[in-house]
């Protein structure tokens, strides 16, 4: 990387030496994840899923040369803004894509908005960001955290049960995935529990939530607290007891390691892999056969954020310099996103979309998926929007 | 109180006991004999788990996979020795501290090289993967009752090595008076290969054992390791006896704080407070008990150095 970095600045040099450079003759993009850890798989779908979208952009997002900027952010708020201020001040970029948890999002939000560049949430939709604290260079390629919660909330609501047992790690994006199922469920919550992060073991919470005798249990534990939760909860023998509902807890990234403990638990997303449309079709297609496993929703987002990034310049004809232009062009994508159909922008730059029911099912060869059951929300807008004071 | 939850949350609680006896039986011994400070114990319990994970996997059988990746990480542990941790013997513990912390950072770096960067996962065979009726209304899995039951014979065997053998005896010497021993003619860098190679099996068992409960990963050992030190200080450093002792006493006071002090709170705050509260003062507990205990006992409950 700094190898690169002085090439980079070598060729800075001798264009300033040979002449005034001719205005955006390429594209820049910052790509901030947490690529080391654990969770290290998820920022491994999300630049795939990335590169992927450029690929299918031609490799020139906007018709323009590319350079995609690789920062891990180590699941730590001051590292992932320290990359933020790498990305603006040394590497100039045009575009900041990032990042995965909602903390580390706040910590370099202001930063990156402040110094009036693009910035592209491919993941992380912390409220704040959609409410109060919105900004004009602020777009989200995938939802306001709260969507997919509320979507289970209204599931188990409609489905008629009656006292639901709730879990999520004691974190902000815990409380927030609680209150956004609390918004739809209005039947008696019996127990609401937050475990320690990173708690390797649950059977302490699971002997209570037993003891609790719910009808339903409602859990987000995200990336590897969710390989663990759900193994221990069908290894206590609950699953065949009470049904297990979930949110960003069973999907591709922990699919393979949670086995057949997965099979029969329900979760809720804006995007599942066979999701009926050409363009999600053709994504999944392509991303199995390059990379050799099933996209999970968190490489269909940041395949989005290329495909838009790609559709705005395009609009502009590759004059970025021009932000307003830019701006207007990422309000009204006109690509065609894996949800099916263009993206609708909310006025707080957050997209106005489906949410799905999936359950996890076992297919005759033995592979374990994603299966789509329905529509639970149709063009579903957060509740922060009228927060926003942003009007366009 | 329901009795029922009471005895599956007790038999919770004694499985994360046993778990750390064992983490906590190699660390006290080397602490309290070879007089290390080793951080990387935490990685002997990853290597196991992942050792574990790599056999099953080649092999396709769990008891094949255990019975190669014990002696394996053992010998893991003795390459560590001779190559890191015998060069540490002459230096000060910050010395120690940093050269082992390295080591933990070598090792994360290693299985994410090796294994990948996504959790693995153990299956168990399906004798083990079921849970029994206890009593009317209390199941249990029956893989923890495996993992209690083997940790307590563990506890029984090094009860038996200690106080019977030769070896123990050396051990016993060597936590109360190194110099000494060493004195007497006994091979005593011998003794030290051999009480880290043990540490590391024990080590290694924790952690395979533990492997099909939770997803093996780069950097599983560390929370488990600050446990361990709690532990060995509750307990005394270099005591075996200490070690069972303090490791059931966290592991019941962590699994019981857990469990009742959240709902206990409810009961006199409103749910918000509670919800607030809770969580953080069960994690506190084992460190108040730390805390206590080193107020009463500085030296712990069972101290094996005398000189």
């Amino acid at each position: 990387m700094r190898q690169r970095g002085r090439v980079v600045a070598c060729a800075v040099l001798v264009a300033l030496a040979a002449g005034p450079v001719a205005a955006a003759d390429r594209v820049k993009v910052g790509f901030i994840a947490t690529f080391s850890g654990p969770i290290g798989l998820i920022g491994q779908h999300m630049i795939d899923g990335f590169t992927l979208g450029v690929d299918h952009a031609g490799g020139k997002l906007g018709g323009l040369p590319t350079e995609v900027i690789r920062e891990d952010d180590q699941l730590k708020p001051d590292v992932g803004l320290q990359a933020a201020k790498k990305l603006l001040e040394r590497d100039r970029v045009d575009f900041v894509v990032g990042t995965i948890f909602s903390n580390v999002m706040m910590a370099m939000y202001k930063p990156v908005v402040e110094a009036k560049t693009f910035l592209i949430s491919p993941n992380a939709g912390p409220s704040p960001i959609a409410g109060a604290q919105c900004s004009p260079w602020f777009f989200s390629s995938s939802w306001q955290n709260d969507g997919a919660h509320e979507a289970m909330g209204k599931h188990v609501q409609d489905n008629g049960y009656k006292r639901v047992y709730l879990m999520a790690p004691n974190y902000q994006a815990g409380k927030d995935a609680l209150a956004g199922f609390k918004r739809y469920y209005k039947g008696e919550v019996i127990g609401e529990v937050y475990t320690a992060i990173n708690q390797p073991d649950y059977s302490a919470e699971l002997a209570q939530l037993r003891a609790a005798k719910p009808d339903a249990v409602y859990v987000f534990q995200p990336g590897g607290m969710g390989v663990n939760y759900v193994k221990q909860y069908a290894q206590a023998g609950l699953l065949a007891e009470v049904p297990l509902f979930s949110a960003f807890t069973v999907e591709e990234t922990t699919l393979k390691a949670l086995g057949d403990a997965a099979v029969g638990v329900y979760g809720t997303a804006f995007w599942t892999p066979d999701l009926d449309n050409p363009v999600s079709k053709r994504f999944v297609a392509d991303f199995e056969k390059k990379y050799g496993y099933t996209p999970s929703l968190y490489a269909a987002q940041a395949y989005d954020a290329a495909l838009l990034i790609d559709n705005a310049v395009r609009a502009v004809k590759g004059k970025i310099e021009d932000k307003e232009a830019l701006r207007a062009a990422l309000r009204k994508p006109t690509f065609q996103s894996v949800r099916g159909g263009t993206i609708k922008y909310n006025t707080n730059h957050f997209p106005v979309q489906n949410f799905y029911l999936y359950q996890v099912v076992k297919d005759p060869a033995g592979k374990l998926r994603l299966e789509n059951r329905g529509v639970v929300f149709t063009n579903h807008a957060d509740p922060y929007a009228s927060e926003c004071p942003m009007k366009w | 109180m329901d009795p029922v939850l009471l005895l599956v949350q007790g038999l919770n609680g004694l499985q994360l006991g046993v778990m750390l006896f064992l983490m906590a039986a190699g660390l006290t011994l080397i602490f309290g004999i070879m007089n290390i400070v080793n951080l990387a114990h935490g990685s002997l319990y990853m290597v196991g788990a992942y050792l574990a994970v790599a056999f099953q996997e080649w092999t396709g059988s769990y008891l094949l996979a255990i019975l190669l990746a014990l002696p394996a990480t053992a010998l893991v542990g003795i390459t560590v020795e001779a190559v890191a941790i015998r060069r540490l013997y002459t230096r000060d513990h910050l010395d120690q501290v940093l050269a082992t912390f390295g080591l933990i950072l070598f090792f994360n770096e290693l299985v994410r090289i090796l294994g990948g960067k996504a959790a693995r996962y153990m299956a168990l065979p399906a004798a083990l993967s079921g849970h029994v009726q206890l009593v009317p209304g209390a199941r249990y899995p029956v893989y923890r009752l495996v993992v209690v039951a083997v940790g307590l014979l563990v506890a029984l065997f090094l009860y038996g090595l200690i106080t019977r053998t030769r070896l123990g005896m050396l051990i016993r010497a060597g936590a109360s008076n190194r110099q000494m021993v060493a004195a007497l003619g006994v091979n005593i860098r011998l003794l030290y290969t051999l009480v880290f190679g043990l540490g590391a099996a024990l080590a290694g068992l924790a952690g395979l054992m533990t492997g099909p409960l939770v997803s093996i990963e780069s950097g599983m050992g560390e929370p488990v390791l600050i446990l361990t030190f709690v532990v060995i200080v509750i307990g005394g450093i270099g005591s075996i006896r200490g070690a069972l002792v303090a490791a059931i006493l966290v592991g019941l006071v962590d699994t019981m704080g857990r469990a009742f002090l959240p709902p206990a709170l409810g009961t006199v705050l409103p749910p918000q407070a509670a919800n607030q509260a809770g969580p953080a003062l069960a994690s506190m507990l084992i460190y108040v008990l730390m805390a206590g205990v080193l107020a009463v006992r500085p030296e712990g409950l069972f101290p094996a150095r005398t000189g």
